[in-house]
């Protein structure tokens, strides 16, 4: 499992793997939402948590149809399936699901605050909406997984990814929002959407994974 | 089938890989609840049941109807509640087509019924028609009642959320060209579609009491009277059986077509020599 994953950590490092454009779009939609919106300080502090997790969940879409689709096409993946009686298929998916959370969500993550300055964001904000993006996106991925494990044999899936999956990320999407608007406005409770949040990711951690892994074995 | 009996066991061989392109003529010793997974006996079966679901589907109707229109009309709304008999079957409807979709998933990934995938394929479009026939009577409902034609309202929401994954669990079914495949992974999306629905469900209530104050959606205070109770359950269960009879029909028509392209594989490979 370790290995897997510092394996796909290495070839995202390696040039041309693009895990870095889903950071760029986010930055390009954010970047974006004022000029539709207008430039109203005020309006944008309100909606600007519901902004920074739209534009993360469209972002991590991005990448999610190469998360099996690279391997399939070098044969890795044939291997990986018949290692299923060494290794569990649904663990090598979930170690899977995590080196690309790692390489291509966690930028968002990482840059996000930067953006929250944008949206005018106070700090306690700026805390929140991180501290959401960051146990709230693997469920996005976890889920992604299953998307993509789905169309894995298809040679352009990636918009049929967003499709399917959209529908099924809106709890994460309604909780992660919930929890950092929870932080910023008074009378809205902060912890209990947050402690859902966490449950919907551990959720997704095994549900994920396991349908992923029927469906790549479908594929097969 | 159109094809002699001495076909059936040379489709079976050039037909594929996988049970599900079979669909052929031959009668296997079966028993329980795989008697009725022969395709044949599938349509023989619904050869005489399809005229007594239409049947009583249109009965069940014409009376639910007749008695809707003699119904009281309620004192706030109006003539516009006559809407209600339609409106509510279809949102019934499209929960239960799910519910049959996703028991088909089960039959297909667990048990390999090869009517199950026929069964999911051909129910997805008629739950999706029957998912909007809802959204669209709840709007055209809504207009007059709360002055707007949609609200982003718990129920609608989830509603709209099943409706967008009908069309994907559709664009799925579409997008795979293998039969076997695009069944499979149909049947897995289902189920992780129907493990999600009460987790939608619960998000949604969430997100709208966050959001929305209580003053739209009050039209559900009185229970509701046996005079409009009546005609609200003949109508329901006259759809639901017109559902099945669609369903029926549209399983059928999975089945010959699938037939057609085995025959269709089998010339070809036949004009080869």
């Amino acid at each position: 499992m370790l290995s897997l994953y510092l394996r796909d950590l290495r070839l995202a490092g390696r040039a041309g793997s693009g895990s870095l454009t889903g950071a760029l779009f986010f930055l390009a939609v954010v970047a974006v939402i004022p000029f539709g919106v207008g430039p109203d300080l005020n309006l944008l502090a309100r909606i600007g948590p519901a902004i920074l997790w739209i534009g993360a969940l469209l972002a991590s879409l991005l990448g999610l149809d190469r998360l099996f689709q690279a391997d399939s096409e070098d044969g890795s993946l044939d291997l990986m399936l018949m290692a299923d009686s060494r290794h569990m298929l649904a663990l090598t998916v979930l170690s899977k699901c995590l080196a690309h959370w790692t390489t291509s969500v966690l930028p968002l993550v990482v840059i996000s605050p930067l953006l929250g300055l944008f949206m005018n964001l106070p700090p306690v904000g700026l805390a929140a909406v991180t501290l959401t993006l960051l146990v709230g996106t693997p469920a996005i991925t976890f889920i992604g997984a299953v998307g993509s494990a789905l169309t894995v044999a298809l040679p352009r899936g990636g918009l049929l990814v967003s499709v399917l999956i959209l529908p099924l990320t809106v709890p994460v999407l309604v909780f992660g929002v919930a929890a950092a608007r929870g932080a910023v406005a008074d009378p809205d409770p902060f912890l209990p959407p947050f402690l859902i949040l966490v449950a919907l990711t551990i959720f997704f951690a095994v549900i994920g994974p396991f349908a992923a892994a029927l469906a790549l074995r479908n594929a097969d | 089938m159109i094809a002699g009996c001495g076909d059936s066991k040379y489709l079976q061989a050039v037909s594929g890989r996988t049970i599900y392109n079979d669909m052929s003529d031959t009668v296997k010793k079966t028993s329980g609840i795989m008697a009725f997974a022969n395709p044949t006996r599938f349509l023989a079966l619904t050869d005489t049941l399809l005229p007594w679901l239409m049947g009583g589907a249109v009965l069940l109707l014409a009376v639910g109807f007749y008695m809707a229109f003699t119904a009281p009309e309620d004192y706030q709304q109006g003539i516009t509640v006559r809407i209600m008999y339609i409106h509510v079957p279809f949102a019934w409807l499209s929960m239960f087509c799910y519910t049959m979709m996703a028991l088909s998933a089960l039959g297909t990934l667990v048990w390999k019924h090869p009517l199950a995938d026929v069964s999911l394929k051909a129910a997805a479009p008629i739950g999706a028609t029957f998912t909007a026939l809802a959204l669209i009577t709840g709007s055209i409902w809504g207009k007059p009642m709360w002055g707007t034609w949609w609200v982003w309202d718990a129920r609608l929401t989830s509603v709209f959320v099943l409706f967008l994954m009908y069309l994907g669990i559709i664009a799925l079914t579409r997008a795979l060209d293998d039969q076997g495949r695009s069944a499979r992974a149909a049947a897995i999306l289902t189920l992780v579609g129907f493990i999600n629905i009460p987790i939608i469900k619960f998000s949604v209530d969430w997100w709208n009491t966050l959001h929305q104050p209580a003053s739209v959606l009050r039209l559900d205070g009185p229970t509701i009277h046996s005079s409009m109770l009546w005609p609200l359950l003949i109508c329901a269960i006259g759809f639901t059986l017109f559902f099945s009879g669609l369903h029926v029909m549209a399983m059928r028509a999975e089945i010959w077509r699938r037939r057609v392209i085995t025959m269709r594989k089998l010339s070809a490979r036949k004009a080869e020599g």
